[in-house]
């Protein structure tokens, strides 16, 4: 057989392919002729070989039949092979091959080598790739050469220690007795990786940080005479001593000093000393004063040297590299929480890097910002954020959407900014809001009972200009359904539209392509609800009887109820003032147990039940409607409260109990309670104390109580739809309710 | 820890891929592939530090990366490590792999890359930072280079 080709030969062949399938068939050719060498078991040419194997193995291309002679390449006398035979064992086995247990005697008798750098190639393969079974083997060679006089093997025992540690965390006491004079060495390399076991040992193991607090004053001694030192040629980097020593020295010491009094005091002056000292031309010396700061921020340090942190994290906002931006603005979100009045003071800055053209950097701002309303500054903040919501780019306006909606709800100055400010959310980003902000925007609006009117207005005006965004389209027409009557009462400032033009908007979102289902059945609600508050009731009997025959199954369902209520309770429609208003229903189920935390707490929400002209039909105590999450209403002299529970024994059922109290003067008969849930829920209803037909005395706080029991999954939607239906002795009423299925 | 140190140039062809945590064969590529993807598409002049991607930790690990004409060095880290010390790290290396081959371009990467192993082996141990002193880096691998040399004479 021809002696097998050389690495560089073959990698000058494989750059001549021109397309990927030919690099695949020279390489697959070269494959069979190292497999067909390697069964000849051939000493002279393995080495070439199996470098031309890593090779192939970094393109991506399979080389696991190379394991074995990588064994046999490490048993062999010559460096060379010892060399690359390491090399490979590194980069193609792993604990997960059985193969590499075999390697342990060679690495044994390598680590007692007479040459160092054999010793050295041991070292580090163990330390790369060593398994537990391994390392529990080799451990105690391991810890000799940790005390060897020999600084290249120490240096590399030390890290092959830390690496033994990991693998088997018991094995550490072990070399705690290597440790004792580690940093009383003078080879910086030495230093360096014993700083790192050090560092790893107090991670790891409480004890060991307490035995090692007394090195606090070692420590700061070497630092200080790295610091001192002047020029010495051979740590040098850009004209700072030996930077990568000093930050891990500083890392160390953060470690040591956090939570202990004593050893932060015996920092505080080196600590001083170093963040005032260094040059910050370079990034070297910037990356000394950032780990500085780190350390002052995590240990006990006097408040002088804290502001003094601060202050330089300040200033590195404001250096042109962004490098050190970023580490700034990561730094100051470790530290808003317990400074937070320094990082106030650079909140402009802060604000400034919202502007900024990296992304990175514009996250970490936006983040920041968040972090660092407050109800003074939220007014300023919530203009900048805002304008950052209109022109970043769209994988952050989701988040800044929310961002805003939770400090716009916390801070808030007035209802009107507040309403305002998610206007202008919604118009801007609108495609980005979360689903669930939909509801929760609309349990806000109906609370800020003195708003309605301008809210609809202006709702009603940012249809006109635009229905793309969903969650504004779902917002506004919900709006405009339940204040119609406030739009074009003339209640505004402005111009009112006339009630044709309202439903003319309404429809134009039934038929656009750019509405979803769940938009659509936003706006027939909203469509049907007018029908009671506006007069042009031919037009929307119209419109609701076309979608009777829709292809949608939800709408075609809404449309033929909302048609039975005009042909057959037309006489109560008047009365249903609110119909059942399924959204506003809508709850997540799992924001329904949270409420359940402890005892039955109610969140009481107004719900608003303008009154309503009687029609003969007589007064429809109909509490269908804007129950939200729970009510308390009083209608016509019934009061009902809604409470809730979660049973004892199944936390996924909600216990729903109504109180419903008479408190007119007449009695009332037949009350009768009935409710509706979809399908995903299971309703089982428990008898109330008192048999419908009884009737409640008048006066009489009544202990009727029904119980619901709901059986809810967590994070499934819930709708409930309720209603009441109350016989007053005089008045004859009747009921409707209807059910929508959740989808 | 240094999770991954990946050499790779400005079309994604790897130059030098070494992994210190155990990734299987096909992973290491698509790990090689996706970084390419989110370092390749980075401005010039922002900063030099990313998320990684999903495939090695995601948020958990930091790509630091510094472009030098045609090659991109990319070092995967944890937070344990500080992102300025690595960017510094990356200089040394870089210079160091120019002293030893005398004014470093690509192709030297390419024909010796067993050599490159060998000198990032004297920094970087098992995911850790072992020596950061150029001289003493290059004395030790020039010593061993020497070893070998003998071997073949003899």
């Amino acid at each position: 057989m021809p002696a097998p080709i050389r690495l560089r030969e073959l990698i000058r062949t494989i750059r001549t392919a021109r397309t990927q399938a030919e690099e695949r068939e020279m390489i697959q050719k070269e494959c069979a002729a190292i497999r067909s060498s390697f069964r000849e078991e051939d000493n002279t040419y393995r080495c070439r070989n199996v470098a031309k194997l890593l090779y192939m193995h970094m393109l991506g291309y399979p080389a696991h039949f190379g394991q074995l002679e990588c064994l046999k390449l490490i048993a062999s006398q010559k460096f060379t092979d010892k060399r690359i035979g390491y090399l490979g064992a590194m980069l193609l086995l792993d604990e997960r091959q059985d193969v590499h247990l075999l390697m342990t005697n060679c690495i044994k008798n390598d680590l007692n080598h007479s040459t160092q750098y054999v010793q050295g190639l041991a070292l580090c393969t163990l330390g790369c790739m060593g398994s537990s079974e391994m390392c529990r083997d080799l451990a105690g060679e391991v810890e000799k050469l940790l005390k060897t006089s020999n600084s290249y093997l120490r240096k590399k025992a030390a890290l092959c220690a830390v690496h033994v540690i990991r693998k088997v965390p018991e094995l550490m006491e072990m070399f705690l007795p290597a440790t004792k004079n580690l940093l009383s060495e003078k080879n910086h390399g030495v230093l360096h990786t014993s700083v790192v076991l050090l560092t790893e040992m107090c991670e790891r193991s409480p004890d060991m940080l307490l035995h090692f607090r007394k090195l606090v004053p070692q420590l700061v001694r070497i630092l200080k005479n790295l610091i001192m030192s002047g020029y010495s040629p051979e740590h040098d980097v850009s004209g700072i001593s030996d930077p990568f020593l000093q930050v891990r020295i500083l890392r160390l010491l953060r470690i040591l000093g956090r939570s202990d009094d004593d050893s932060s005091e015996a920092m505080n002056d080196i600590l001083a000393q170093v963040a005032t000292n260094t040059e910050t031309s370079k990034n070297v010396g910037n990356a000394i004063l950032y780990e500085t700061v780190l350390t002052i921020m995590d240990i006990k340090s006097e408040s002088g040297l804290r502001v003094l942190a601060i202050n330089i994290l300040g200033r590195f906002l404001l250096n042109n590299d962004k490098n050190i931006r970023y580490v700034a603005l990561t730094s100051l979100l470790k530290t808003v929480q317990t400074d937070h009045n320094a990082v106030q003071r650079h909140r402009s800055t802060i604000v400034d890097c919202l502007k900024d053209l990296d992304v990175s950097i514009k996250r970490r701002a936006m983040e920041l910002s968040f972090a660092l309303v407050n109800g003074n500054n939220i007014r300023g903040m919530m203009k900048e954020l805002l304008y950052f919501l209109d022109s970043c780019d769209p994988e952050f306006k989701a988040d800044c959407a929310s961002g805003v909606f939770l400090a716009a709800e916390k801070y808030a100055p007035s209802k009107r900014w507040h309403i305002d400010t998610i206007m202008r959310v919604l118009t801007t980003a609108g495609s980005y809001v979360r689903d669930d902000s939909v509801p929760n925007l609309i349990q806000l609006i109906t609370n800020s009972v003195e708003m309605h009117a301008y809210t609809v207005q202006r709702l009603y005006k940012a249809l006109l200009d635009d229905i793309s965004q969903q969650p504004l389209v779902q917002v506004s027409s919900w709006c405009i359904g339940e204040y119609g009557d406030l739009l074009v009462s003339g209640q505004c400032e402005e111009e009112e539209p006339i009630q044709d033009e309202v439903l003319d908007v309404l429809e134009g979102l039934l038929v656009s392509n750019l509405s979803t289902p769940v938009t659509r059945g936003y706006s027939l609600t909203a469509i049907m609800k007018l029908s009671t508050r506006f007069s042009s009731i031919n037009r929307i009997k119209k419109v609701v009887s076309i979608y009777g025959s829709s292809i949608d199954v939800e709408l075609q369902q809404r449309a033929v109820e909302y048609n039975a209520l005009f042909k057959k309770y037309d006489h109560m429609r008047f009365n249903l003032h609110v119909l059942y208003d399924l959204v506003s229903l809508l709850f997540q189920a799992n924001d329904l147990l949270d409420l359940l935390g402890g005892n039955d707490v109610v969140p009481v929400i107004q719900t608003t039940l303008p009154t309503k002209p009687a029609s003969a039909g007589g007064e429809l105590l109909d509490l269908l409607g804007d129950l939200s999450l729970s009510g308390r209403t009083t209608v016509n002299g019934l009061k009902i409260e809604f409470t809730f529970e979660r049973a004892n024994p199944n936390p996924n059922i909600a216990v729903i109990t109504i109180h419903a109290t008479n408190t007119t003067e007449a009695d009332m008969t037949e009350f009768v309670f009935q409710a509706a849930v979809p399908k995903v829920i299971t309703l089982g209803m428990s008898l109330s104390h008192r048999a419908p037909a009884t009737p409640v005395a008048g006066r009489a706080q009544c202990a009727l109580t029904k119980v619901a029991r709901y059986s809810v999954s967590s994070g499934t939607l819930v709708r409930l739809a309720s209603g009441l239906d109350v016989r007053c002795v005089k008045k004859q009423c009747g009921w409707l309710g209807c059910v929508s299925e959740d989808a | 820890m240094i999770k991954a140190i990946l050499i790779f140039n400005n079309h994604g062809k790897p130059r030098l891929s070494k992994f210190y945590e155990h990734y299987s064969e096909d992973t290491e590529q698509q790990i090689i592939r996706e970084t390419f993807h989110l370092v390749s598409k980075r401005d010039e002049n922002v900063c030099n530090f990313l998320e990684g991607g999903m495939l090695i930790g995601g948020s958990e690990n930091k790509l630091i990366y510094r472009h030098y004409a045609t090659l991109y060095f990319v070092f995967c880290v944890d937070s344990s490590e500080s992102e300025l010390g690595i960017l510094d790290l990356i200089q040394v290396f870089v210079e160091t792999l120019d002293k030893c081959f005398e004014n470093v371009c690509e192709l030297d990467l390419i024909f010796h890359v067993d050599k490159v192993h060998n000198i990032l082996a004297e920094m970087v141990m098992g995911g850790m930072v072992l020596e950061t002193n150029m001289n003493e880096i290059i004395t030790q691998v020039d010593a061993q280079n020497k070893m070998e040399k003998s071997e073949v004479r003899l």
